[in-house]
């Protein structure tokens, strides 16, 4: 007899909660006096408790990386990227023959490849991807680290730049010149990534200050330590801030 | 708050409802992330100072609808497979497992009202216009869909004392 008097719609909504006031109450007192009723309305009523219990903790998770980078503009489409490169690598030719030309008595070794110019064409060809930003996650960070050690032939570690708002995306091992280069992304908050590029440079530079580079649209800057050659990179933070990042990265590599 | 920052502070939402909705978190997410990247790339359509949870929910029903029905085109989906009984545990109480198991079971669009309704608390007429059916079709849904978990929880035995562990 309940069922002639409360429709279906009106049980949900009494459930739910979402039933007017003079209504709720004359539904409760039928549910009261039906134990059928008040069996069903129980048994849905714990149905959407333990839903929300069961998914709330998801709310809490952090949000991944990859769905932070679905909602950045894709400001950087194929055709700018090759516009960037074609700029860089002219850039670099017509350097590279104004230095020979001017080079007093030009050494026979052949000169390194600008380091920062190499590490602006990286940060320029990893930085936009989406889907596959890094080779190894930072989930991995320890496997990461030793493998690009092993390959480096020399201690590399993943800087922590939490303190100044980027964490660790992930890395990847490149081809440079002469040996293989170690390179690290990470990514603000905001969706802003930077790459650190470090490579064994072929002699002993001993220590150089930080040097700075604009390649195209990406800041670089750059500085020699012993053995090994750094390039901090980023086309989405001003100079000002990439300086700062770049003596984080470099008290934590120097402690 | 710019249009970016309101999106992003949706996604935990969407998230848990395509964790609830698709079970696997990696496919769960690989859902979230198709909706953002369609939300995106159609964004100038959609009118700022209309509900921006609303036109995410619709395109994420959107982009499952269309997963579900390529993913049929290689195998029968099992939406409406046999209702077997998940008992609870031992001790009578409901196990998150046999929850989840219970709701993979549901037809599609069953579990998609119910979890809107339960998880997002939208109302019925949110619903309705998030799924794009008349509002009839998502009450008989929701009762359709509250009734089978009841009788896959508990067999449709008493369940008041139906206890939930977290």
């Amino acid at each position: 007899m309940s069922e002639a008097r409360i429709s279906d719609a009106e049980l949900h909504a009494w459930v739910d909660g979402r039933l007017a006031v003079a209504r709720r109450a004359e539904i409760e007192a039928e549910i009261a006096m039906d134990r059928e009723l008040a069996t069903q309305v129980a048994a849905y009523r714990a149905q959407s408790e333990a839903l929300r219990a069961a998914y709330r903790p998801v709310l809490d998770e952090p949000i991944p990386a990859r769905l932070l980078d679905a909602t950045r503009p894709q400001r950087r489409r194929p055709w700018a990227i090759a516009a960037a490169l074609a700029w860089m690598v002219l850039g670099g030719v017509a350097g590279w023959a104004v230095n020979e030309a001017t080079r007093p008595g030009a050494s026979p070794a052949r000169a390194q490849a600008p380091l920062a110019q190499r590490a602006a064409i990286a940060h320029a060809v990893y930085s936009p991807e989406v889907r596959h930003p890094v080779e190894v996650g930072a989930d991995q960070e320890a496997h990461l680290v030793a493998w690009l050690s092993k390959r480096l032939g020399a201690p590399v570690r993943a800087p922590k730049l939490e303190s100044v708002g980027f964490r660790l995306v992930g890395g990847r091992l490149l081809p440079g010149d002469p040996g293989p280069v170690a390179h690290f992304m990470y990514q603000s908050e905001k969706g802003a990534r930077v790459t650190l590029y470090m490579r064994t440079e072929g002699t002993d530079h001993g220590e150089t200050a930080f040097r700075y580079a604009d390649e195209g649209t990406v800041r670089v800057f750059y500085w020699v330590d012993r053995k090994l050659g750094y390039a901090l990179s980023s086309a989405d933070i001003s100079r000002k801030q990439l300086y700062t990042l770049a003596n984080a990265v470099y008290q934590q590599l120097n402690p | 708050m710019t249009e970016r920052d309101q999106v992003i502070a949706l996604i935990p939402r969407l998230r848990r409802y395509a964790r609830a909705l698709v079970r696997d978190p990696g496919a769960a997410d690989d859902l979230v992330q198709d909706t953002l990247e369609r939300a995106l790339g159609k964004f100038h359509l959609w009118k700022p100072g209309t509900d921006l949870r609303a036109w995410l929910f619709t395109i994420m029903h959107n982009v499952h609808v269309n997963q579900v029905r390529r993913r049929r085109e290689f195998a029968v989906l099992d939406d409406e497979a046999p209702e077997l009984s998940v008992r609870g545990s031992q001790n009578g109480a409901l196990a998150l497992r046999d929850l989840q198991s219970a709701l993979e079971r549901l037809p599609n669009d069953q579990r998609e009202v119910l979890l809107l309704v339960v998880l997002e608390d939208m109302s019925y007429q949110e619903v309705a216009a998030s799924l794009a059916v008349p509002i009839g079709t998502v009450m008989s849904r929701l009762s359709r869909a509250r009734a089978k978990l009841r009788v896959a929880i508990d067999g449709g035995e008493s369940s008041a004392q139906l206890q939930i562990v977290k």
